[in-house]
């Protein structure tokens, strides 16, 4: 009985900081509405760690130990996850939920870890003058909102005005990021905008579309997330709207999202900031370190996806800056602090992408202590139904910099006075 | 043998009719209130505190607000979770527009402003009964939820929707903001769990509590008997919101410090709390305490055990735990309908007479 106390009480307390190698949480979800997402991330993220683990013994002869927490896309858990994975030396948290990245930045500001929500969390933490801890480069939200304005105005020959534009999104703090810019640039470019909310989790949309039916947008927008993009994208195919005016943010632009609607999501495009496919060389090692050896990450059939990659994509990241932060510092065995550092010395070539076999994955941008945002670029990609895959239709096109820069002071700086931050990099 | 009643002798009507009519229970009492009191704050870290000890304490309030309701008074609620969004709001509205006043004041005044809406949704109460009453409070539920997100005065017109909690300081101390410690938010929440169960505890055996329960027990018999059926379901309504609103507001501020009213509030958390409730035991102060460990502490200690302990997949813990959490409720529900606490007080019986049973 004694013994069985024991065990109780240190499984349920802290087990002990292992501080000999570099540890990388992973605040994944593997169950509830969002899993045909949270999972294909989650599997790349432990490949990639697993494969530099194999392959080069760790970063710098320093082995990666990747903890694994599953927050179910809940707030809760989310915190329960990071309160029991900082005391193990946590590095950097990527927590794939805008939600509980709200919740986590001034916790991780206070205890001095970074965090990276790639492409998602707070559009505005981009600045780093105010946002010390956190990055969200390649691209945010607000660059999303923007590159698809864009790529609309090309469509129609550099002129919105008149045209109606819906936005269908997931109504919560992810969803609504974009609304501000979209607003502005409505604005600018003359276009009416039309706000759809749809209601967590989103397997319920038939009131929204029988909007969509009634308000006949020429476009529609969708940043939506996990059950509710397959749910959207099997509703407009239900009201016979047509696939290529239908954009979704790279949240909504996976596999799992348009395969269930069948043939008929043909057409469908999403933006994305990195290369979908098993194109790369990369995939090669993948095979021969983590795949052939049984060492794959979940069920491994996941391989591929643009989830998967993505999943890739912010495993890589870290272990750049990883490698940035021990070069900078000297030290195999860095700590949080200087594993921040070394995400704000980032900077990713063509050079470098080709060195790790991912040649022309994704976008080069360079991180600074004001640019926590990256170069805010996006391509659009096209569904193709018939060979289930999906097909590259722009090169990465620049977000309007110049309204969002001046979209992310104005937050920023109102979160730092609210806050009383002082500002960096002056 | 030990634990009786024999040798303690009463010689004054508040000793007769005192909480803990057998001395080990008092003892007992006093000895949890000293080790939550003077022990834990010492040996507390984040981990404790932020993800087992405020989740449980401010859900065992949440509980003994929703049990005064249904459990004393017999009216069944499904409008938690947006109760205790109002709370919530309330708090970030007070915190931002009275950046000086004490924070546990202000979770006193979204406590109150909480009580106020309460008693509106309570009206239907008067009219509708059981499940009808249970469909008017799921309506102040839903409509709740979707205030908050549709009317941006309530979150300061934030781009996100979330309401960020600011830091505030009582007595010098940090309660809300990253920069916390965790002893200072243990310490906080308990005075207002302590408080809410001695507030609870007295109502439910004094005058309005004894209404509340003849209204539950038979509302026409208790009109015959002279209880204003207004004034008891109403002051229900409005207790219960009371308490539900201050733990909403110590959800958002102390806990979580960024909340989304759809994710935080949603009705999700309306059953969770009636699940705490239901398996803690109606009408009983313990229960809601037990109920909330049990709905709070076990999936924790599971995830510990499966994933921490034994090193199984987290997906697989995940949906184990589920799976775990509703058997054992199941079976405690087949084993004792009346809850843990009704358990406990059968434990106690049998302890009283051991070791010689009639």
């Amino acid at each position: 009985m004694k013994k069985i106390i024991a065990a109780l009480a240190v499984t349920v307390g802290l087990a002990t900081p292992a501080l000999a190698e570099l540890t990388f949480p992973s605040l994944s979800y593997r169950t509830g509405p969002y899993a045909a997402n949270g999972i294909p991330f989650a599997d790349g993220y432990a490949d990639y760690f697993t494969l530099v683990n194999e392959r080069d013994g760790g970063i710098g002869g320093e082995t990666i130990n990747m903890i694994e927490c599953e927050t179910g896309y809940n707030t809760e858990k989310g915190v329960e996850c990071y309160e029991s994975t900082k005391g193990e030396g946590a590095l950097l948290y990527q927590p794939l939920s805008t939600g509980i990245t709200y919740q986590l930045i001034p916790r991780v500001s206070a205890d001095g870890i970074p965090m990276h929500t790639l492409g998602y969390g707070r559009t505005s933490a981009s600045n780093g003058k105010v946002f010390k801890w956190i990055f969200n480069y390649p691209a945010t939200y607000w660059d999303g909102a923007s590159v698809a304005i864009k790529y609309l105005l090309d469509e129609n020959g550099g002129d919105l005005s008149g045209k109606k534009i819906g936005l269908v999104y997931h109504n919560s703090a992810y969803g609504k990021e974009p609304i501000r810019t979209l607003t502005e640039l409505s604005a600018k470019h003359g276009f009416e905008l039309l706000e759809l909310p749809v209601d967590a989790p989103g397997q319920e949309q038939r009131s929204t579309w029988v909007q969509v039916r009634q308000q006949k947008p020429d476009y529609i927008l969708m940043w939506g997330w996990g059950v509710m993009n397959q749910v959207a994208v099997q509703e407009a195919v239900n009201i016979r709207f047509p696939m290529e005016n239908f954009i979704g943010i790279w949240w909504s632009g996976s596999e799992n999202d348009v395969k269930p609607a069948g043939p008929r999501a043909d057409g469908y495009k999403a933006l994305n900031f990195h290369a979908a496919g098993a194109d790369f060389a990369i995939y090669d090692d993948l095979e021969q370190y983590v795949f052939s050896t049984g060492k794959a990450a979940g069920a491994g059939d996941q391989q591929g996806t643009v989830l998967y990659n993505r999943g890739l994509y912010a495993a890589m990241i870290a272990v750049e800056a990883a490698k940035k932060a021990q070069e900078i510092h000297g030290t195999a065995a860095i700590t949080p602090a200087q594993m921040r550092d070394g995400l704000e010395q980032l900077e990713m070539t063509d050079e470098k992408m080709t060195e790790l076999g991912l040649d022309g994955f994704g976008p080069t941008f360079a991180a600074s202590c004001e640019n926590h945002g990256g170069s805010g670029k996006a391509a659009i990609n096209q569904w193709n139904a018939e060979t289930g895959t999906w097909e590259v239709l722009t090169d990465y096109i620049q977000s309007d910099q110049e309204l969002i820069q001046r979209l992310v002071e104005e937050d920023s700086l109102a979160y730092a006075e609210e806050n009383d931050i002082e500002l960096r990099c002056q | 043998m030990l634990y009786r009643e024999a040798g303690d002798f009463k010689s004054s009507y508040a000793e007769d009719s005192q909480t803990f009519p057998i001395r080990l229970d008092r003892r007992a009492y006093v000895a949890l209130v000293a080790v939550a009191l003077v022990v834990v704050p010492f040996v507390v870290n984040d981990y404790w505190v932020n993800a087992v000890l405020l989740p449980l304490l401010i859900y065992a309030i949440a509980a003994l607000g929703l049990n005064i309701l249904t459990g004393y008074c017999g009216q069944v609620s499904l409008g938690t979770g947006g109760f205790m969004a109002v709370g919530a709001y309330g708090c970030y509205k007070l915190m931002t527009a009275f950046p000086d006043i004490n924070i546990a004041v202000l979770v006193i005044l979204s406590g109150l402003i909480t009580a106020a809406v309460g008693m509106l949704f309570g009206l239907p109460s008067l009219r509708i009964k059981g499940f009808y009453l249970a469909v008017a409070t799921l309506a102040a539920q839903f409509f709740l939820v979707w205030l908050f997100n549709r009317v941006p005065w309530f979150y300061n017109y934030s781009a996100s929707g979330q309401i960020s909690a600011p830091e505030r300081t009582l007595m010098g101390f940090r309660i809300t903001g990253p920069e916390t410690q965790a002893w200072a938010t243990y310490l906080f929440t308990l005075a207002f769990v302590f408080a809410s169960a001695w507030i609870c505890r007295n109502l439910t055996r004094g005058a309005i509590g004894r209404r509340w329960m003849a209204i539950r027990d038979m509302d026409i018999a208790a009109e015959i008997i002279g209880v204003d059926p207004l004034r008891a379901k109403l002051s229900a309504f409005g207790v219960s919101s009371f308490f539900i609103g201050v733990s909403g507001a110590l959800f958002f501020a102390v806990y979580l410090g960024a909340v989304e009213v759809g994710e935080a509030f949603g009705i999700d958390k309306s059953f969770l709390v009636l699940f705490m409730v239901i398996i803690g035991g109606l009408g009983s102060i313990l229960g809601s305490f037990l109920g909330a460990a049990f709905m709070v502490l076990l999936p924790v200690l599971l995830k510990n055990l499966l994933v921490g302990g034994l090193g199984w997949p987290t997906d697989l813990a995940a949906h184990l735990e589920l799976m775990i959490v509703g058997g054992l409720i199941v079976f405690f529900l087949i084993v004792e309908p009346h809850g843990l606490a009704q358990l406990w007080r059968i434990t106690k019986e049998k302890l009283r007479i051991w070791p010689f049973p009639h």
